[in-house]
């Protein structure tokens, strides 16, 4: 059973768009499955980042160090 | 094939002149047609159709499309477009034209294209105002313009069949030329750059800014419909011409002219003169503070902010503040770079430059060029009338 | 029905996991972004754009530029 999903609203032009996309480049067999993985991507993009470089408390210590600095 | 850096607006540049026995038959066929006779500015529109200056659009728009344009700022196919393109009629003047039927356009009594009629439909004009201009106050010239308009609106395909003379043919070049122009220059990146006005030194200011960082500079006047106070075309072409001959290294900018209207649309009309150089072959596109618009009907950065909603516009805009000559720093800067107060700055106004030189008078070099200015000043009334 | 509605009424839907939703909504906070729909619409259009971008050749042929060349110079353009 696949976990529970909520449906969202997109205009009929960018869905059309979207599905023309797929047929001429596969890779995915539906707007939906695109749609997912391009969210998906956006979301590792954002944590990628910031879970490579440092956590909550590591980055407010850097904060820290600038403030007393006067860099912020 | 030839491949190219940049691709035109909606992935093909329309080609819609009629050549060889079609344009013959076409011809003929004009004769016997319903005439449609069109004002300048559409007609020049329509011969920008046919060269793909407005590509993706083959025509004038269609309802759905025009629906799109008007409330989504997009065609029916998702690409984005936010001036509607549209041929205004009186019913008397299609009388017994139905959906289907091939009309003549012609411009000054001679057919200049044939259009397949896809469509006749009514329009709301203020609607349109409200919704392009972001007004219906009839002060905006836009607006004006829109509500004299006449009451049906009349969409499809055109073939061209004959070319409107320009007084400035030698500077009249299609987006098939500029492409292949800039790939034999072979500039990769080129910025475009929209005016309706004679250089002052902020102009030249912003375009070396964004010269700095691409391959050629693309500067293109609109010539056409403008308003009182205006400067002229020619007064336009000939003050760039002192300007690039003095102050331009060689071979990293193209003059050149576009027949259409201004608008005075601000942030729409930036999005749209955005697509036109894109299709010109331009990679980039400079933005200026209150690009297309007039009197206060805009915010000075609006023209700015509706980048945002065109991920997918396919040429870089590049916002570039306004310059002036700061005092301290000793040449032409702007607030992003200048830490000087403003008991420091000269600010170059485009008004005060016009009255001076109405008046006869040179403006000061650190707003203009003497050599521009001197180019403008030999004409007898440099202003639009 | 109003012009304006016959083209609002264009819609149509797509379905998420209820979870990537609530992620995509947390993203969003801030960013201008008012809606999942808005962001969703956003970057499908930036992302079929940017993959597009890429795949083009001009329409004319070597005749059609040898032409255009003749133009260019004869006007001084190259």
């Amino acid at each position: 059973m696949s976990e529970d999903k909520v449906t969202i609203k997109i205009s009929k032009d960018v869905y059309e768009k979207a599905k023309q996309y797929i047929e001429k480049y596969g890779g995915f067999n539906s707007v939906e499955e695109l749609v997912e993985f391009v969210l998906n991507e956006a979301l590792s993009e954002e944590q990628g980042e910031a879970q490579r470089v440092y956590s909550k408390e590591e980055e407010e210590k850097v904060k820290e160090r600038l403030r007393a600095l006067g860099y912020i | 094939m030839v491949a190219m850096v940049s691709k035109p607006h909606g992935g093909r540049l329309v080609r819609r002149r009629a050549t060889g026995k079609r344009l013959e038959a076409l011809r003929e066929e004009a004769k016997e047609l319903p005439k449609i006779e069109l004002p300048y500015d559409i007609a020049v529109d329509v011969e920008n159709i046919a060269n793909g200056v407005f590509s993706p659009l083959e025509g004038f728009l269609v309802q759905e499309d025009y629906l799109h344009v008007l409330y989504d700022m997009r065609l029916s196919n998702d690409v984005p477009w936010t001036i509607p393109i549209v041929l205004d009629v009186d019913p008397d003047e299609i009388v017994g034209v139905k959906e289907g039927d091939d009309v003549a356009l012609t411009y000054n009594g001679k057919p200049i294209a044939v259009m397949r009629v896809e469509e006749i439909y009514g329009w709301d004009k203020k609607e349109y105002a409200k919704m392009v201009y972001k007004t219906t106050d009839t002060r905006h010239p836009g607006v004006a313009k829109t509500l004299e308009k006449k009451e049906l609106l009349i969409g499809g395909p055109i073939d061209l069949i004959d070319h409107i003379e320009s007084r400035f043919e030698k500077y009249l070049l299609w987006p098939e030329e500029t492409r292949v122009l800039f790939r034999e220059k072979g500039w990769k990146t080129i910025v475009g750059f929209q005016t309706r006005n004679a250089p002052h030194r902020g102009h030249e200011y912003v375009q070396k800014a964004a010269l700095t960082f691409t391959d050629g500079l693309f500067i293109n006047p609109l010539v056409g419909w403008k308003k009182k106070g205006d400067f002229k075309d020619e007064v336009i072409l000939a003050a760039y011409e002192a300007l690039i001959k003095h102050y331009y290294p060689k071979d990293v900018v193209v003059l050149a002219v576009l027949r259409t209207a201004m608008r005075y649309a601000g942030p729409r009309e930036a999005i749209h003169h955005a697509i036109l150089r894109k299709n010109f072959g331009c990679t980039h596109f400079i933005v200026g503070r209150d690009h297309a618009g007039v009197g206060n009907f805009y915010g000075p950065y609006e023209a700015w902010d509706i980048f945002d909603e065109f991920p997918d516009l396919g040429i870089t805009p590049l916002f570039i503040r306004e310059a002036f000559y700061c005092k301290k720093c000793g040449g032409m800067v702007n607030a992003k770079i200048c830490p000087h107060g403003e008991e420091h700055r000269l600010k170059i106004s485009g008004t005060k430059i016009r009255e001076m030189l109405k008046k006869g008078e040179k403006p000061p070099e650190y707003m203009m060029r003497p050599e521009v200015a001197e180019a403008i000043l030999r004409f007898d009334n440099p202003f639009v009338e | 029905m109003s012009e304006k509605e016959k083209t609002r009424s264009r819609y149509t839907t797509v379905s998420i996991p209820v979870t990537l939703y609530n992620r995509i909504k947390e993203l969003i906070k801030g960013t201008g972004f008012t809606s999942v729909s808005q962001y969703v619409t956003y970057v499908l259009r930036e992302i079929i754009a940017a993959h597009e971008e890429a795949r083009y050749t001009e329409p004319f042929s070597e005749e059609d530029k040898k032409r255009i060349i003749e133009k260019l110079k004869k006007l001084g353009y190259l």
